[in-house]
């Protein structure tokens, strides 16, 4: 099996390559989840069919025709924009997400670049859409804009930390920050001295899952946390001026980061591309199909809260991260920090 | 070493550029957002340097973290959604003047301390020799030969951090 995978390319086709897979997934992957989980998922838990006819098989092609649609419209900026900024903001927001999916691995060998800080620089360039965001709000020239702006700054600021705390659990109890070292150790860890089924740290590292999620949704401004964009009262938030290929981007933008963090926490607490009794060339084969089926069992729990929880006021916002789970990040470091040196 | 030169010259003029973009922007919000290209080259230039780990934290703290609340000042308070306001003031030669001694002294000691020094990245068999960007190197050196300085700085932070939010709540 091994000889399957182990062409012999130059470095040049290997980059392009690795490019052209990177550059596929993310609207790929933003598709799957907007069709999956916001048209029918959605529809199903409010007793209604969704898309039925796009595509003949119930709707599949919905996303796609919708794409479509709005790369034919017109390109409308407003008259008192700031145009450079405008047009910028959108591309920031989706390379930002394209940027994480460099070191997620999807088999022993699948992976861009497996980087030495892998965790650190994923959450590092996902740190960079808030930019966007920014620029987009106050280049919009909208007072709903700039308001959504502002609420996404304050909010994504104060979620990072609760996200950066969960993860330190995982890396302190797998000792190292590669996500393909992250795997390894969860591949070669042992429950009770089982060590037939590996060690998910779902089982070890479950409060600090929590937190990921809890922020990840933050981090998403999706429902309960979604006052950037809040309908009802900043009507579409930083995104209200943006139409056609640009609010394409936004849209890409927000799922494809959807489908990273959902990617992140499976590699980091599921298990990644491992399954028990794979090893080899065969996982290379099955790593991507693994981390893709344990990716949108994560998505669903994300999109599960996003359509059944209502918004939370902002004061609240700011006093779930700070007050409750920051602390309860810390506590998760310190019990793991003690466990890892005393185990 | 030829492909470092050459990257190394291309971020250092685009930094140059975009900081020469943030004295000379009329528009505030335009000032921070060249200020988020330069930091981007300074981590550039990090990686550049065989220090991936300082370069992400480079990132995280100041385009992610420091350039935001820049902004989400600015937005708040005096952010003109168009047209320019006069940003120069008096104190720019004086400030011209202390930022070319900064830059001759800081170039200076640069040069007399490593200007003779090569770092060598990789060996004759393109073996690794260099693992000061790996975090467990870095980590190492922190909490055994600098331990003290690092916690000194931790306080001061904690210090400064405390004082914001005493005189923040003025009660």
């Amino acid at each position: 099996m091994h000889s399957l995978l182990a062409l012999d390319i130059g470095w040049g086709t290997t980059l392009a390559i690795k490019t052209v897979i990177v550059l596929m997934i993310i609207p790929a992957g933003a598709l799957i989840l907007g069709y999956t989980f916001l048209l029918k998922m959605m529809s199903h838990m409010q007793s209604r069919l969704g898309p039925m006819d796009p595509g003949g098989f119930h709707g599949w092609f919905q996303l796609v025709g919708d794409g479509i649609k709005f790369l034919q419209k017109e390109d409308i900026m407003p008259a008192e924009s700031d145009r450079r900024v405008f047009a910028m903001a959108p591309a920031i927001v989706v390379i930002s997400t394209f940027l994480i999916f460099l070191v997620v691995p999807t088999g022993p060998r699948l992976v861009v670049k497996d980087l030495d800080v892998g965790v650190f620089y994923a959450l590092a360039v996902s740190s960079l859409s808030v930019i966007g965001v920014l620029m987009a709000g106050w280049a919009s020239a909208n007072k709903f804009a700039l308001l959504g702006a502002l609420r996404a700054a304050a909010q994504l600021i104060a979620y990072e930390l609760p996200l950066l705390l969960a993860v330190v659990g995982v890396v302190i109890q797998a000792g190292t920050m590669s996500l393909q070292g992250i795997v390894r150790a969860q591949v070669g860890g042992s429950i009770f001295g089982l060590d037939f089924f590996g060690n998910p740290y779902i089982f070890t590292q479950f409060v600090g899952f929590f937190l990921f999620l809890v922020a990840a949704q933050a981090e998403l401004t999706q429902t309960p946390f979604d006052m950037p964009v809040a309908e009802s009262e900043l009507v579409a938030g930083y995104m209200v001026e943006y139409t056609g290929f640009r609010f394409l981007f936004f849209f890409i933008g927000e799922f494809g980061t959807a489908f990273a963090f959902a990617a992140l926490a499976a590699t980091m607490y599921l298990g990644g591309w491992a399954i028990p009794g794979v090893t080899g060339g065969l996982a290379d084969l099955l790593g991507p199909v693994v981390l893709f089926v344990k990716l949108m069992a994560v998505a669903f729990l994300m999109f599960w809260v996003r359509f059944t929880y209502p918004r939370l006021r902002e004061d609240q916002l700011q006093a779930l991260a700070w007050k409750y789970l920051i602390p309860i990040g810390l506590l998760n470091i310190i019990a793991t920090a003690i466990i890892k040196v005393a185990v | 070493m030829i492909i470092q030169n050459i990257f190394f010259w291309v971020l250092a003029l685009a930094m140059v550029g975009a900081a020469i973009g943030v004295v000379r922007s009329q528009n505030v919000v335009h000032a921070a957002l060249y200020l988020v290209v330069v930091m981007a080259g300074a981590a550039a230039q990090f990686i550049l340097l065989g220090a991936e780990f300082v370069a992400w934290v480079q990132v995280i703290i100041y385009i992610g973290a420091v350039i935001i609340l820049f902004l989400f000042g600015i937005m708040l308070t005096r952010a003109p959604m168009r047209g320019e306001t006069s940003l120069d003031n008096d104190q720019r030669f004086p400030a011209a003047i202390v930022s070319l001694f900064l830059a001759g002294v800081l170039g200076t000691l640069l040069v007399q301390a490593f200007g003779k020094k090569e770092v060598v990245i990789s060996g004759a068999k393109g073996e690794q020799l260099l693992h000061v960007g790996k975090a467990a190197t870095l980590a190492d050196s922190i909490f055994t030969t600098y331990v003290v300085p690092f916690e000194i700085v931790s306080l001061l932070l904690l210090a400064a951090l405390v004082g914001a939010v005493v005189m923040a709540r003025r009660d």
